[in-house]
């Protein structure tokens, strides 16, 4: 039976293979993400709380100009993030406005955001988005992980080995740093700019990050890259901040009901065994 | 040989038995944790400010605070007189029984003026009337419980006063109340 | 629960109440009930079933318990349970990657029984049961990936319920009725999370049927062959019980993989996209283990009596589920294990390999090339579908019918416990015949 899987297995794989291999002849597929060491890839990785301070600076001062993130403030204090005191979080919330009411009188009113407010967006909806900037800019929040590209056949499978999942991470960080000069004879519509990245290589954004754009406080590079690294963290965090207890917890149970797997198989070897003893089938 | 092997046996036995019961119980604990307040109630329940600027004398105003009411009375110089002179009359619940203890001071004077007490009456937690009853507090209209203007029981059914939040004064007509009543 | 038990409890209180509701007599047949000794880990996957079904029950439970099905609040409260809900990340993941699980579970417990021949006299019942937990999980499964409302979500939901449209006469009044409006909106988000929470427990009262029918008959084996003595079989209880559970922690630390290091692996980019009615994905497919199925929707390419294609692709997913219900009778052979059928073993194998590659084909575009001949494509991905698509038929309507009749089987074991001591020391004085498979022994 288990021969018989394998070699049914085998089967399948060539012949999937054949499949794939024909399709890598479309010369203008946009390449592929390349991939990039992230701090918090692997079952051991964790967030770098510098950078995501630091990405947090970028998503303040440049993405969040057009780019909704609607998580609370609060947790940028909260443990596995990017782990601001409580006193910078309230006195960052306090920064902003929010909307709040009916008041007794009925109107609407504006009071300083509490840690407990999501952080506001610059526009008061989508639709007023879309109509001061020419489109609805896609929500942050979950954005790392809504974004990804196809890594087929073999190679999906190959990523359970390796515990590749940074698809959406790489993508973005691909399109930061994409930005170039349309190749001869690619012509881009107005409003439009080319990124080598970019399925179908237009992409409405323009350029975002320059270097120098963002000073930072620790003497971290002020390049494109790093700014592409740090904000590529914020967001990952933002869009799985309970990362760190997951693979805390994790290597617990994974112990766990490792150590329980061999004791009952060796149980079960035992009871098993002592029950061929007993009916008299000899020992193997 | 003969001795051992069924004592060593019957030990991983129990051993695999008790890891199973740590497994089944330790997986419970998430399945019974998460029906506790979850992070945006609990930041929600943080403590805040309000203003008494804008509550007359006399009047009594209902606010809200982790969802729950909250009555802040503004106490006119008669009714503190009234109160004080009720201190001998305070039976049924001695604890935060005396005016002077459900008050709170604001740069070391008492600010008799404000009383801030938990809306709900302590029988059986509704909404008692404010300014009703035969003692000037609080009339409760599900079984006549009747409070004085301290928000102390004074005829039941309700045992206890009514609570007095953790709170205290930012300025002389601001508070932040930062914690539920508790007893003792 | 085969009904009348001798048992009697020698407590005499629980004589008492077993007079009253036999069911220690019950849980004791249960616990004694008789077991083929060589069941294999494949074996296993029955219990691991069972446990997934309650997991996924509990889970979901508390899943509704935060949940909003509103569909201006449901992604956000399935976000706001990955994040504030204590625990919420674990719970949701478990049931996402549970349905995936689940789905994992079953095709091996389907190819077990296929392989086996599990399904051929007496267990036909049994087996017809099991497909309509399979009916049921698959709408249960659909149903349950619209509730996060992500872009698969809607266009998933979309796409499957437009297909009733191909349905003559009454499609687009059903479609309407099916949706409750002209798209898929609230109404459709609240029906379907009401039907996602009652489908479970029907699925619970099948299995119970599906258990009770196996009790009826007995556990199938890897040699096919019946139990003759009590030599052939172990008590369930402790043997099988331990057993299953080591298969069951084997399971879990799979599962486990996934849960903690890799939540997202099997889910789609684009469900993390709250639904717009207005945008679709570039690429929408369904969850992996409905892609044969999609695929076999696709393949259809032709309209006849004037009916669409549409609608002969629905016919034929249905028919490719429905055509297992007959499959007891459609299998003429009258050897119930794939190991003493060398010649059915390839065309199991062929049956095999055509599940997998329709899975293939069901996610990637339909006019992506497959085969390319100089400058001409000679197949894309619909025709690979097709070619697929018609060996699964061939193999129910055509293969299995005649194999039996002209296959000529090996020789089968005597009994159960002649074929186990012959896998211990072959050849061992027995006329085997030929050299039976050696069975996985645990």
């Amino acid at each position: 039976m288990i021969k018989q899987i394998a070699s049914l297995g085998l089967a399948a794989a060539l012949s999937l293979a054949a499949a794939g291999l024909s399709r890598a002849e479309d010369a203008h597929e946009t390449p592929k993400p390349p991939e990039q060491k992230w701090s918090f890839s692997g079952p051991f990785g964790t967030f770098d709380r510098a950078q995501l301070q630091r990405g947090f600076q970028v998503y303040r001062e440049v993405c969040s100009n057009c780019h909704s993130l609607s998580i609370p403030f609060r947790t940028l204090a909260e443990p596995g993030g990017p782990e601001f005191t409580q006193a910078q979080v309230k006195a960052l919330a306090a920064e902003y406005k929010v909307k709040d009411g009916p008041n007794d009188a009925g109107e609407m009113f504006e009071r300083p955001a509490l840690p407990s407010d999501k952080i506001p967006y610059a526009f008061d909806n989508p639709q007023a988005a879309a109509a001061a900037i020419g489109a609805y800019p896609p929500p942050m929040r979950v954005l790392a992980k809504a974004r990804t590209y196809e890594r087929g056949f073999p190679l999906f499978l190959w990523d359970i080995v390796t515990q590749y999942q940074e698809q959406g991470q790489d993508y973005i960080y691909a399109i930061l740093n994409g930005y170039e000069e349309p190749p001869a004879g690619v012509t881009i519509d107005p409003g439009l700019n080319y990124n080598k990245y970019m399925p179908g290589h237009k992409i409405a954004m323009a350029k975002p990050l320059s270097d120098d754009q963002v000073t930072y406080a620790d003497g971290s590079p002020q390049t494109v890259d790093q700014y592409a690294r740090d904000v590529v963290s914020f967001l990952s965090w933002a869009a799985d901040p309970t990362l760190e207890e997951r693979k805390r917890i994790g290597l617990r149970v994974m112990i766990f009901l490792g150590v329980f797997f061999v004791l009952l198989l060796y149980v079960k070897k035992k009871l098993w065994s002592e029950y061929d003893a007993r009916v008299g089938i000899p020992a193997h | 040989m003969t001795q051992e092997q069924p004592t060593r046996r019957d030990f991983i036995y129990i051993a695999t038995g008790a890891m199973g019961a740590v497994g089944v119980a330790s997986f419970a604990w998430p399945l019974i944790s998460q029906m506790s307040p979850d992070k945006s109630t609990l930041a929600a329940g943080a403590a805040a400010e309000f203003d008494l600027s804008k509550i007359a004398e006399g009047q009594v105003i209902v606010i809200k605070w982790r969802g729950a009411p909250y009555f802040i009375r503004h106490r006119t110089a008669d009714e503190i007189k009234a109160a004080k002179a009720n201190d001998a009359k305070v039976v049924l619940d001695k604890y935060l029984g005396k005016d002077d203890a459900r008050v709170k001071p604001f740069e070391n004077k008492l600010q008799d003026q404000w009383i801030v007490v938990a809306a709900n009456c302590t029988h059986l937690g509704c909404v008692p009337t404010s300014n009703a009853g035969e003692f000037g507090g609080w009339y409760c209209p599900c079984h006549g419980s009747q409070y004085d203007n301290a928000g102390r029981v004074m005829r039941g059914p309700a045992p206890y006063n009514l609570g007095v939040p953790q709170y205290s004064f930012v300025s002389a007509e601001k508070i932040n109340i930062f914690g539920e009543a508790t007893r003792g | 629960m085969s009904g009348h038990t001798t048992y009697v409890p020698s407590n005499k209180a629980a004589r008492w109440f077993n007079d009253r509701l036999p069911i220690l007599g019950m849980a004791h047949e249960f616990l004694t009930f008789p077991t083929p000794r060589n069941l294999n880990y494949f074996w296993t996957f029955g219990g691991i079933l069972t446990v997934m079904l309650v997991m996924q029950i509990i889970t979901g439970i508390i899943l509704a318990m935060h949940y909003v099905a509103d569909t201006k609040l449901a992604f956000d409260s399935v976000q706001a349970i990955k994040r504030d809900v204590n625990f919420g990340w674990l719970i949701q993941t478990m049931h996402a990657n549970g349905a995936t699980m689940f789905f994992i579970a079953v095709y091996i417990h389907m190819f077990r029984g296929l392989y086996f021949g599990s399904y051929k006299q007496p267990r036909e019942v049994l087996w017809i049961l099991g497909v309509i937990i399979l009916l049921l999980m698959m709408a249960t499964a659909f149903m349950g990936y619209v509730l996060p409302f992500g872009q698969m979500s809607g266009w998933g939901a979309t796409v499957i319920t437009n297909f009733f449209t191909a349905i003559p006469v009454v499609g687009s009044d059903l479609l309407v009725w099916l949706r409750g409006g002209y798209t898929i909106d609230q109404a459709t988000l609240n029906r379907f999370f009401s039907l996602h929470y009652l489908l479970p427990f029907m699925i619970f009262g099948v299995v119970v049927l599906h258990v009770w029918a196996l009790h009826a008959v007995g556990n199938n084996n890897p040699t096919g062959v019946s139990v003759k003595s009590d030599k052939d079989t172990v008590p369930f209880h402790p043997y099988m019980t331990v057993k299953d559970s080591v298969g069951l922690v084997g399971f879990a630390l799979f599962f486990a993989l996934f849960i903690f290091y890799m939540p997202d692996y099997f889910g789609e980019a684009d469900n993390y996209v709250e639904f717009n009615s207005l945008k679709t994905p570039a690429h929408i497919k369904p969850e992996w283990y409905f892609l044969p199925f999609y695929a076999i929707l696709r393949a259809i390419p032709f309209t006849l009596f004037g009916l669409p294609a549409t609608l002969y692709g629905l016919i034929a997913m249905f028919g490719s589920i429905a055509i297992l219900a007959f499959l007891p009778w459609l299998d003429t052979s009258k050897v119930r294990s794939t190991s003493y059928r060398p010649a059915y073993k390839i065309f199991f194998a062929l049956f095999v390999l055509t599940c997998l590659i329709l899975g293939y084909c069901g996610s990637q575009p339909t006019d992506k090339e497959v085969l390319r001949v100089g400058s001409k494509v000679v197949l894309d991905m619909t025709g690979l579908a097709q070619i697929f698509t018609a060996y699964y038929f061939l193999h129910f309507l055509v293969v299995l019918p005649l194999l039996g009749l002209f296959e000529k089987p090996l020789k089968l074991p005597a009994s159960i416990a002649d074929s186990v001591l012959d896998s211990i020391r072959p050849g061992h004085g027995l006329p085997t015949g030929a050299h039976a498979e050696p069975q996985t022994k645990g």
